[in-house]
């Protein structure tokens, strides 16, 4: 069978091989390549070795950044989670309505982030207002508990669908095995069911420790990075060290930082996926 | 199991009614603002209904869609979505399928290099990608499908070889030796069986052609096509006093189409939703 399916692998693959070529392939090398050159467009690239790799590190921006969307993914990543998982125990209890809780849950994720973004701008500039704080423009403590109620909003409905699915996959005959033993409901819970649904914490923490990392349509719309660049995560501080400032220094720096940013994400999905794997277990 | 409902079950029922309409508050209340003369809407009487004084009626939405250019929007990102899923799930299931029945070199680095695109960021490649698709003249909306069946495929071709791989050799096999050609195999046997993985991937997938923000501004020329998200965040980023009411309008105007094909098709979207996440 193969033999005969080499014959066409052409067909097969071309296409999608082309547009993932176009697409990603050689954006990803010619942008390896341009974070150690001084540019402004991809023709006029001059080679300057290492000089955007030491000027990112010595941008405070950029450090500033690293640290909210390092702060900002821990207490998002363990928030959601937390919630989605809550959530998904109680919605498995047949409890009435368990349909359109979870049809009401999820359907934050449906909507972009740009929308998501300024419903809650609009929101919590008006409780803002009405407690007398500083609106979001000035408020730093606001933006960023606003994004993470922002993030929980969209991510938790979504999370929960996977730990439901997680859940129900628990074969009946070992939770009544753990009832016959005489273990109380928190003792299920803990030595059961969360070894149990391993699984789905594995993908559920790899999604929103990606997603928190990543975060761009949300902070651009909810923030912008205001004030001073205080809510500016890396997705952001990248776009703008590109796009918001003329001349030719800063572009190379922008693509330098893409590439910290870059090993920075595949290096924490990494780590995260061994450690997670490592504990889970096989029914 | 026995059924029960017992008076800590009836307490959770509560809670999570009271949950949810908190859930939804957010929305219901642009939906309200959206109905407000603009002039009415400031930032501390978001809470407050309208009166029969600033109640604006419909005036916000057909503005938007009037002078705001919202239906040309729609048009550009309708088009987009629907021919970017489209070439995401006619070749990318192709491609899947022939990596996880030819087993070369070639086919075990494609499927990492897709795995991997999959975590790389999209500021790693934005300024160089945008540069290649205006070279290659791909920055209208109607063949900017091309770049998202690059970007998409790491997630398709990644869901379409985890379902092939557990279906049997067998039929292919026999089919084959009947006589048909891989390509007849391909879309008379086996293109049939990946119909349920078609509608998850198809839904991920539009979830996010639909919403996505930077591709298409740093791809499309924005003065000339704006999709449903680069109009709203237009709408903030341009000069002067932002026009609250007619943007209330379009958030709505973009929120209710998404509900209403939730509404519609709200089961296969979750069984598509949890499929994704078991096989990532």
């Amino acid at each position: 069978m193969e033999k005969a399916l080499k014959r066409y692998g052409f067909v097969f693959t071309i296409p999608t091989f082309a547009a993932f070529f176009i697409g990603f392939i050689m954006p990803f090398i010619q942008g390896l390549y341009l974070s150690f050159c001084q540019f402004t467009t991809v023709d006029n690239a001059k080679w300057n070795g290492l000089e955007n790799y030491i000027k990112v590190f010595q941008d405070e921006s950029f450090l500033s950044a690293f640290g909210f969307t390092v702060s900002f993914a821990v207490v998002s990543v363990v928030s959601i989670n937390v919630l989605a998982f809550g959530l998904a125990l109680l919605l498995t209890r047949e409890i009435k309505g368990t349909n359109f809780f979870r049809t009401i849950f999820f359907m934050p994720n449906l909507i972009g982030g740009i929308v998501l973004g300024y419903i809650w701008q609009i929101l919590i500039n008006c409780v803002l207002s009405l407690v007398e704080q500083p609106l979001l423009k000035l408020n730093s403590a606001a933006g960023y508990w606003g994004l993470i109620i922002l993030m929980c909003w969209q991510q938790v409905g979504y999370m929960m669908i996977i730990y439901i699915a997680g859940l129900q996959n628990i074969p009946e005959d070992v939770l009544e095995a753990a009832r016959v033993d005489g273990a109380n409901s928190i003792q299920t819970l803990i030595k059961v069911k969360l070894p149990m649904v391993m699984s789905s914490i594995t993908v559920c923490v790899f999604l929103t420790l990606t997603n928190s990392f990543k975060l761009f349509d949300q902070n651009l719309a909810l923030t912008a990075g205001e004030p001073a660049h205080s809510t500016e995560m890396l997705a952001l501080n990248i776009y703008q060290t590109f796009y918001a400032r003329a001349g030719a220094q800063w572009k190379g720096l922008g693509q330098a930082k893409a590439v910290v940013f870059c090993i920075v994400v595949i290096a924490i999905s990494m780590l995260q996926l061994n450690a997670t794997r490592k504990k889970e277990v096989q029914s | 199991m026995k059924k029960r409902t017992s008076i800590a079950d009836k307490i959770w029922f509560v809670i999570l009614a009271i949950c949810s309409v908190a859930w939804v508050y957010p929305i219901f209340m642009i939906l309200i603002n959206s109905f407000k003369v603009d002039t009415a809407i400031s930032t501390d009487s978001v809470f407050t209904l309208p009166t029969a004084e600033i109640f604006a009626g419909l005036a916000n939405y057909l503005n938007a869609i009037d002078s705001k250019g919202f239906l040309q929007s729609l048009i550009y990102s309708l088009f987009i979505t629907v021919s970017s899923v489209v070439a995401i799930l006619f070749f990318c299931s192709m491609c899947a399928w022939y990596i996880v029945r030819v087993n070369t070199w070639f086919t075990k680095l494609l499927y990492f290099l897709f795995a991997f695109s999959m975590v790389v960021p999209f500021q790693m490649v934005m300024f160089t990608l945008s540069q290649t698709a205006d070279k290659l003249k791909l920055n209208t909306p109607w063949n900017i499908w091309v770049i998202y069946l690059g970007f998409g495929a790491g997630l398709a071709v990644f869901m379409f070889t985890g379902f092939v791989k557990s279906v049997p050799v067998e039929i292919e096999e026999a089919a084959l030796i009947d006589g048909c050609n891989p390509l007849q195999t391909y879309f008379q046997i086996v293109f049939p069986m990946l119909k349920p993985t078609m509608v998850s991937v198809g839904i991920l997938e539009a979830m996010w052609v639909w919403n996505d923000y930077l591709l298409p501004t740093l791809v499309l020329d924005i003065k000339k096509y704006k999709t449903i998200p680069m109009l709203i965040q237009y709408f903030r980023g341009s000069y002067g006093r932002v026009e609250m009411g007619p943007m209330m309008a379009c958030i709505m105007l973009t929120v209710i189409p998404i509900i209403i094909v939730y509404i519609l098709g709200q089961k296969h979207i979750i069984k598509g939703v949890a499929a994704g996440a078991v096989k990532g």
